[in-house]
């Protein structure tokens, strides 16, 4: 057998060099979102990662110097856009605290209501996410079923299925309809008959706990000095959960429990997103009660869905914008933005999906921002990632990315 | 959540194009045997960045379900893909990213924009945001919307499959294709 | 942990060196000069009665008009055990937006720096990796500060005096 007559030159480098660098690119069917991580790899195991994110910055805090306040709502839409009620909400309760408007009870009830079913959406979407991942696609199409439910609670209340810009500032635009309370009364018999379906395929799946245990684990310690929040934090052991630390909403009055992990791994991360699914439902079916009772006990309060003190920022009732003058000027005032705010500054968290969303706001009392600054989870956990898969196979890194429901707008923002 | 097929038996095929039929034998033009093989078989290369993804994806889920068109396999590599679905804003950093993935694809190519931000850059008309994704790729299909409704985007690429079906086979030869690539600067 | 609490043993520590106490809507807020900004940290941190060990957020805002101390870059910390928040602000002059790195305190504050380097341009002395972490890496001013349009300089397309901004 003779030797083959060509001759393959190897590089004297990559003779010497034992590791691969490898491109995970910003488009890459497992990394759900852009963000770029260029991983030293020796064989299987992980060596370091640079992270390279910014492929999808929008420059939100430059927009909102621009915008007039409702003009902002939008922007918080798209900021977690697989939660995007629960920073409209968020950025609403801002502006409220900074202009010192109380709201009534119902409205607090029925915004409760809306984020936590924008909350359950959004850990559906990670853990179906994360079975993908790993390789069980099946659950991702049952999810998106249960999802399109969602969605049309929320077009009921707001229109739009996806970035809702739903509310205003003291409620809501309009009241809820009767179609809207059967919908989220059927959605509370489908809900738990779906999240069973989810348990029952993939929590105690051999394959699946093989995967994901031990994968990709952070300590407490390190997790608080990375900032973590939400319920990477709370997979990892830390009880912080911002709606029983700093009550909003009157989330006070509600009575649930927050699940917490041990090793912070991807399988604690995905067990405790299914407990906070099942949390969030026994929340909207206390919400739901309570509004009930509300209404039987003060029958005027069905009407209100906003707060009065907020009228000069609430838009008019269409009837009379399209028949009388003030209303109609009036709507054009506020959609303009011509009604200014009060100069302040003010520092509002709400428990977004991925952990605290922040809105530091400070406002020289014109029609827009002076400065606003949103506080994003994911931009602030993401920096560990290097960290987490450190040591790791490279499988595993795929689904710590997965698990830790990095979404690009909250991201780069 | 599983029930058997009860109403929608009746499956419709598509329309056999127009030709000379005979014993065993049926002849038409080869053009038009193309535009109806590439049309219902369009295999999408979702580029999908923010939201838009998110109802790309519930697109692609079995409430609206993309598959029905032809469009069953996702490929998420350029190679083996025919048209390009682009869904969310795309930025200054990630456009030389999205040449080159529509680089990398092969001819017949088509691109369809997913969403307003994909357009025309959308509600972000600040300085990182490429103002619609035309200024770096030619696109086919525009479906407005922020973001659109999954009928939309499949009210788009139905528009897309009539563009396919009729387009000629000597469109990616002919000067005006190659004028139009030049003028993107694509060899 | 009340507002006067934290205020009494800042006082005691480093006396008349902390000005501009105010309460915005109940958060403590107070002005720390630049030099002083890790001293107060630390002991914030390692204090046992205060035990400020979770940075929430870190960011910078740009005020043009006060000439000498221009950037402003802001700490919001948070105590977890007694569930009390506080903002720390220092001031730096645009010229010299020197500030001492707080990511060896706190890893949280690794990106949270290059993101506020990136928009303002405060240096962050001592920093693992100061570059740019959103923008492209070959932009050449601070697009957040005041200066600076929201739109692209080069645009040409897009016509304010139709708009009225």
């Amino acid at each position: 057998m003779s030797e083959p007559q060509h001759h393959i030159k190897l590089a004297e480098e990559s003779l010497q060099k034992q590791t691969t660098t490898l491109n995970l690119g910003p488009t890459h069917p497992a990394t759900h979102g852009v963000f770029q991580n260029i991983l030293e790899i020796d064989g299987e195991r992980v060596l370091e990662a640079v992270p390279t994110i910014g492929y999808i910055h929008r420059a939100f805090e430059k927009i909102a110097e621009r915008r007039p306040y409702y003009q902002i709502t939008p922007l918080t839409d798209r900021l977690n856009y697989c939660s995007s009620p629960i920073n409209n909400m968020g950025w609403h309760m801002t502006i409220e605290k900074l202009l010192g408007i109380k709201t009534p009870k119902r409205v607090d009830y029925l915004r409760i209501i809306i984020m936590e079913l924008s909350r359950i959406a959004d850990h559906l979407v990670c853990n179906s996410v994360i079975g993908v991942d790993t390789g069980a696609l099946t659950v991702f199409t049952y999810v998106f079923q249960l999802r399109e439910m969602i969605y049309e609670v929320f077009e009921e209340v707001c229109g739009s299925r996806l970035t809702t810009n739903i509310g205003r500032v003291g409620g809501f635009e309009r009241n809820f309809t009767e179609a809207s309370f059967t919908k989220i009364h059927h959605l509370l018999t489908l809900l738990p008959k779906g999240l069973k379906e989810f348990e029952i395929l993939l929590n105690r799946n051999r394959i699946f706990m093989d995967r994901c245990i031990g994968a990709g684990p952070i300590s407490a310690e390190r997790a608080l000095n990375y900032g973590f929040t939400g319920p990477n934090l709370r997979a990892a052991g830390v009880d912080y959960d911002v709606r029983v630390a700093s009550p909003y909403c009157s989330y006070e009055e509600f009575d649930f429990k927050i699940p917490v992990g041990t090793n912070g791994d991807v399988y604690d991360r995905y067990l405790v997103r299914e407990g906070e699914m099942w949390q969030s439902v026994s929340i909207i079916r206390q919400a739901l009660e309570k509004v009930e009772a509300l209404e039987k006990e003060f029958p005027d309060q069905k009407h209100v869905f906003y707060a009065p003190e907020a009228d000069h920022f609430h838009l008019p009732p269409k009837e009379d914008v399209y028949t009388k003058m003030e209303a109609l000027i009036f709507h054009f005032k506020m959609i303009m933005g011509e009604i200014d705010a009060l100069p302040g500054e003010v520092y509002h968290s709400v428990e977004g999906g991925n952990g605290e969303v922040g809105y530091y706001l400070i406002s020289d009392g014109g029609r827009t921002p002076y400065r606003l600054h949103f506080r994003r989870p994911c931009f602030i956990y993401y920096q560990a990632y290097p960290e987490m898969i450190k040591d790791g196979l490279l499988s595993d890194a795929i689904i710590t990315l997965s698990s830790l429901n990095v979404i690009a707008g909250e991201l780069d923002a | 959540m599983g029930r058997p097929v009860q109403y929608n038996t009746k499956i419709k095929i598509v329309k056999m194009p127009d030709g000379y039929t005979g014993e065993g034998f049926f002849a038409t033009s080869f053009d038009k045997v193309v535009g109806l093989a590439r049309d219902n078989s369009l295999w999408p290369l979702p580029f999908a960045t923010s939201c838009c993804g998110i109802e790309f994806m519930a697109t692609m889920g079995s409430h609206y379900d993309l598959g029905r068109f032809g469009a069953e396999r996702m490929g998420f590599t350029p190679r083996q893909c025919d048209m390009l679905l682009v869904a969310g804003t795309i930025a200054k950093k990630m456009a030389p990213i999205l040449r080159q993935v529509y680089l990398q694809m092969a001819e017949p190519r088509w691109v369809i924009a997913i969403g307003a931000c994909a357009s025309t850059g959308g509600i972000f008309d600040s300085y990182p945001v490429l103002q619609g994704i035309d200024q770096v790729i030619p696109v086919d299909v525009y479906v407005p919307g922020c973001p659109p409704r999954p009928e939309g985007i499949i009210d788009g690429i139905l528009k897309l499959q009539d563009l396919v079906h009729n387009e000629s086979l000597r469109r990616r030869g002919s000067e005006q294709y190659k004028g139009l690539l030049e003028s993107y600067n694509i060899q | 942990m009340t507002n006067e609490f934290i205020k009494q043993k800042l006082t005691d520590k480093f006396g008349e060196q902390i000005t501009n106490w105010e309460e915005p809507y109940g958060m403590l807020t107070f002005t720390v000069p630049a030099a002083q900004n890790l001293k107060v940290m630390q002991h914030l941190y390692d204090e046992e009665t205060l035990r400020f060990r979770f940075l929430t957020d870190l960011t910078a805002v740009h005020f043009p008009d006060r000439k000498g101390e221009e950037l402003s870059v802001v700490y919001h910390l948070h105590n977890l055990v007694d569930n009390a928040r506080i903002r720390m602000k220092i001031f730096v002059p645009i010229e010299t937006p020197d500030v001492f790195t707080a990511s060896q305190l706190f890893s949280a504050a690794n990106w949270m720096e290059r993101e506020t380097y990136d928009f303002f341009g405060v240096n962050f002395v001592g920093h693992p990796n100061l570059i740019r972490i959103l923008n492209v890496d070959e932009m050449d001013y601070f697009p957040m500060r005041k200066e600076y349009p929201m739109e692209d300089p080069t645009r040409i397309d897009k016509d304010d005096e139709m708009f009225g901004r």
